[in-house]
């Protein structure tokens, strides 16, 4: 076989292969798309109301506890529809984090459960019968990171989890509740958030730009990170119009009004411009690298030592082996394991049975005693028996004889 | 902000599921059919994926299998409407019958609207060109097999490239000469083989020479004679995913194979221009779909089913390789491995 070398053709007319795009987006229809994101926040930042707020639904909330001892994940799967298009959307909140009075290992759960979702794709990439195309992809796409208004800066807290989560997902970080804070307090605040989190060298998730459609668009948005957002279900009515907003004594702060909040800068930089690519960045950079680590961690490389390319049967032969004499080690270590149980057993059989032995002797002695004492008795009671008969016998004839006696003074009488 | 009127489903069904990936000390619940009370923006999702296809661009791999002199340098030419073979544009080009096949492959890239798409052409000269033809697809099933081969090593690397580069032949044109009468051993012996590993789309070419009702027949026969020899040619009963598309691909495989035929000339008829062949009984217009069903045969392969195509390949003949591949030097003990369940392992050097 040899190849020319790739020259550009001209067309000489409609071929028809520009329809490519459609033929694929009318597929993805059928199937429907899967997204995933992760909420992280204190208990009562506003997550759930944010997140009803986003995609206009009512999802099943539970209120936590402040009282958790540990941090947990909460993962809910919705199945939602706009016109054709079925979304697969799975909402993870954090329950209890930042509520306990250690927080040094808040963020180990949540790393966990972003791990276990790209193990698990791993593990079905690996396998050998697999169904790629049909799996439920749960590894998380997006990461709100809400941060507490407090108008000063980042909590240490904050920073810890960020960057423990910055080279496995897409991080968007979002000022929680921000109509606590005056418009240039936001200002500040947001410059302060962002130098915090570029010196402690926090990578979170830049809009791309390299698609001329919409690199104006995501260049302003990555001019206003984080988003200050306020969440809202109810309705108020301004003007004429029912509105997402909170009302306030004095006054309404409108959800979905640009000059109140970031909110709808959210939306669409979340959803509208910006959902494919956050799943691509998932794919792309942070599943590989997951599962770079993971098999390098096994053992696995591309290259050997002398920059060979070793190949994976080898290693893998080589574990195998390496496993199997771990497993004669072991088998042979439970064996003698065995063999000593076996041997205490018997031993303890054998002193219990030797003790029965002896109780038993000593059993025999008593009853030997026993037997001796009473035959003493008896023999007593028979001397006794044998005396007391001899004594009456005589008592008897002397009896007999004082009777007779007296008959015969009875008869001289008589005479 | 777009004010868009939306139509919503509307479906009250609660599933409490627990889902796999998840263990169960995390609460999960499934609803399904939520409504939307408003504007979300999910549809913009489809916008997004457009976009990303059109940058990206595409590979497209098509292979042409048949004897020399049936045409199918001339059909990929007049197919993508660009002088993709050099062959039939050469003047005084004459073929020398190879002594063996040999796999002979050309690239290019082609544009239309803003998409790029990198086609790769796989000819076969002297297939079936020899007096004794025994064997002779197997540089063709060797060439198939070295492509998957060449990806599943791409895709078990542990420093992969972002985008592996697809060389897999997607779609193999089987050129069956229009003799009018059954299919010969050698189409049943190839298209047994190779619909095994790579999806075939037969046409009878040089379709010219029979008439309608001949072709008719001859097509009658040549799908009985696939049904008994148990050959599956593209699109695939086993693959269709829905009724919809179930009833699309009845419709297709019921006119397989395609008759077809090819040009690159223009001539005038009724004051349009049109691809065709002129003979002196009349011109035959190759995209008139009364004449012969070329028009067909490009709706199927590159207006409809490309990407099905790709998606048939990478999901269905992709994984058979790479199952039969993996399972071939494994000893059952795998299953006992206390980490993976299996481990792609088998590489020949």
């Amino acid at each position: 076989i040899w190849l020319t070398s790739i020259r550009p053709l001209s067309l000489a007319g409609h071929v028809g292969f520009d329809s490519l795009p459609d033929q694929l987006v009318n597929k993805s229809i059928c199937q429907g798309f899967c997204f995933n994101i992760l909420c992280i926040g204190e208990t009562g930042i506003g997550k759930s109301t944010l997140m009803d707020t986003l995609f206009n639904t009512n999802f099943e909330n539970f209120e936590s506890s402040h009282f958790e001892p540990q941090v947990k994940l909460r993962a809910q799967t919705y199945d939602l529809q706009e016109s054709n298009v079925r979304l697969r959307l799975t909402v993870v909140n954090t329950v209890g984090f930042g509520d306990q009075m250690n927080k040094q290992e808040s963020y180990q759960p949540v790393v966990d459960y972003i791990d276990r979702q790209f193990e698990s794709y791993l593990q079905e990439e690996l396998k050998i019968k697999r169904s790629l195309h049909n799996y439920h992809d749960s590894r998380v796409h997006a990461c709100l990171y809400f941060i507490s208004p407090s108008g000063h800066s980042l909590k240490s807290l904050d920073l810890v989890t960020m960057k423990k989560l910055d080279s496995k997902v897409n991080i968007i970080p979002v000022i929680a509740k921000a109509d606590t804070i005056s418009k240039s307090e936001l200002h500040k605040f947001k410059i302060k958030i962002m130098s915090e989190l570029v010196s402690n060298g926090v990578q979170i998730y830049q809009f791309p730009l390299d698609d001329e459609t919409v690199a104006k668009v995501n260049t302003t948005m990555n001019g206003h990170l984080p988003f200050a957002v306020v969440g809202s279900t109810e309705e108020v009515s301004v003007g004429n119009k029912m509105v997402k907003a909170r009302q306030y004594p004095w006054g309404v702060v409108q959800v979905e009004n640009e000059s109140h909040c970031d909110f709808v800068k959210l939306r669409e930089m979340l959803i509208c411009v910006n959902m494919e690519d956050l799943r691509e960045q998932t794919h792309t950079r942070h599943y590989e690298l997951y599962r770079r680590c993971k098999l390098e961690e096994m053992g696995f490389k591309d290259t050997g030592p002398e920059c060979k390319p070793v190949s994976l049967q080898q290693t893998y032969e080589a574990k195998r082996q390496e496993f199997l004499v771990e497993l004669q080690k072991r088998e042979d270590e439970m064996r003698q394991m065995f063999v000593q149980r076996v041997k205490e057993k018997e031993s303890e059989l054998k002193e219990a049975e030797r003790e029965l032995q002896s109780r038993f002797e000593q059993l025999k002695r008593l009853h030997a005693d026993e037997k001796s004492a009473l035959e003493e008795k008896k023999r007593l009671l028979d001397d006794d028996q044998s005396s007391f008969g001899k004594r009456r016998a005589a008592a008897q004839l002397l009896q007999a004889q004082s009777l007779t006696a007296n008959g015969k003074k009875d008869k001289d009488r008589k005479k | 902000m777009k004010e868009i009127g939306l139509e919503m489903d509307l479906e009250a069904q609660e599933k409490v599921e627990l889902c796999r990936s998840v263990p169960a000390d995390l609460q999960m619940s499934y609803i399904q059919g939520t409504d939307l009370f408003g504007y979300v923006g999910i549809e913009a999702v489809l916008d997004q994926m457009r976009r990303k296809t059109i940058k990206a661009g595409l590979e497209f791999n098509i292979m042409v299998v048949g004897q020399s002199g049936l045409g199918k340098s001339t059909l990929v030419n007049t197919l993508f409407k660009s002088k993709v073979s050099r062959k039939s544009c050469t003047p005084n080009y004459e073929e020398k019958i190879s002594k063996t096949v040999k796999l002979h492959s050309v690239s290019h890239v082609i544009e239309e609207k803003g998409v790029k798409m990198k086609l790769t052409v796989i000819d076969t000269p002297g297939f079936g060109d020899q007096i004794n033809n025994d064997n002779c697809w197997d540089p063709i099933v060797k060439h198939i097999n070295e492509q998957y081969e060449k990806y599943l090593r791409e895709e078990i690397n542990i420093n992969r490239k972002r985008r592996i580069p697809d060389s897999r032949v997607h779609c193999c044109i089987y050129f069956l000469p229009a003799t009018g009468h059954r299919l010969r051993p050698i189409d049943v012996e190839f298209m047994k083989r190779l619909g095994k590993i790579v999806s075939i789309v037969p046409v009878i070419a040089k379709a010219d020479t029979l008439t309608i009702e001949e072709r008719h027949e001859f097509k009658e026969r040549i799908r009985e004679d696939l049904t008994v020899n148990g050959i599956d040619v593209y699109p695939q009963r086993e693959y269709d995913e829905d009724p919809e598309e179930r009833v699309l691909n009845d419709r297709i495989r019921e006119s397989l194979p395609f008759a077809v035929v090819g040009t690159d000339k223009e001539h005038q008829v009724n004051g349009n221009k049109v691809l065709g062949r002129k003979t002196k009984w009349g011109i035959i217009e190759v995209e008139n779909v009364a004449h012969c069903e070329f028009a067909n045969l490009r709706d199927l392969l590159i207006r409809s089913h490309l990407q099905d195509l790709k998606d048939v390949t990478h999901d269905v003949h992709y994984e058979t390789y790479r199952v039969r591949r993996l399972n071939e030097s494994n000893p059952p003990l795998i299953s006992h491995l206390p980490a993976y369940p299996a481990r792609p392992i088998t590489m020949t050097e």
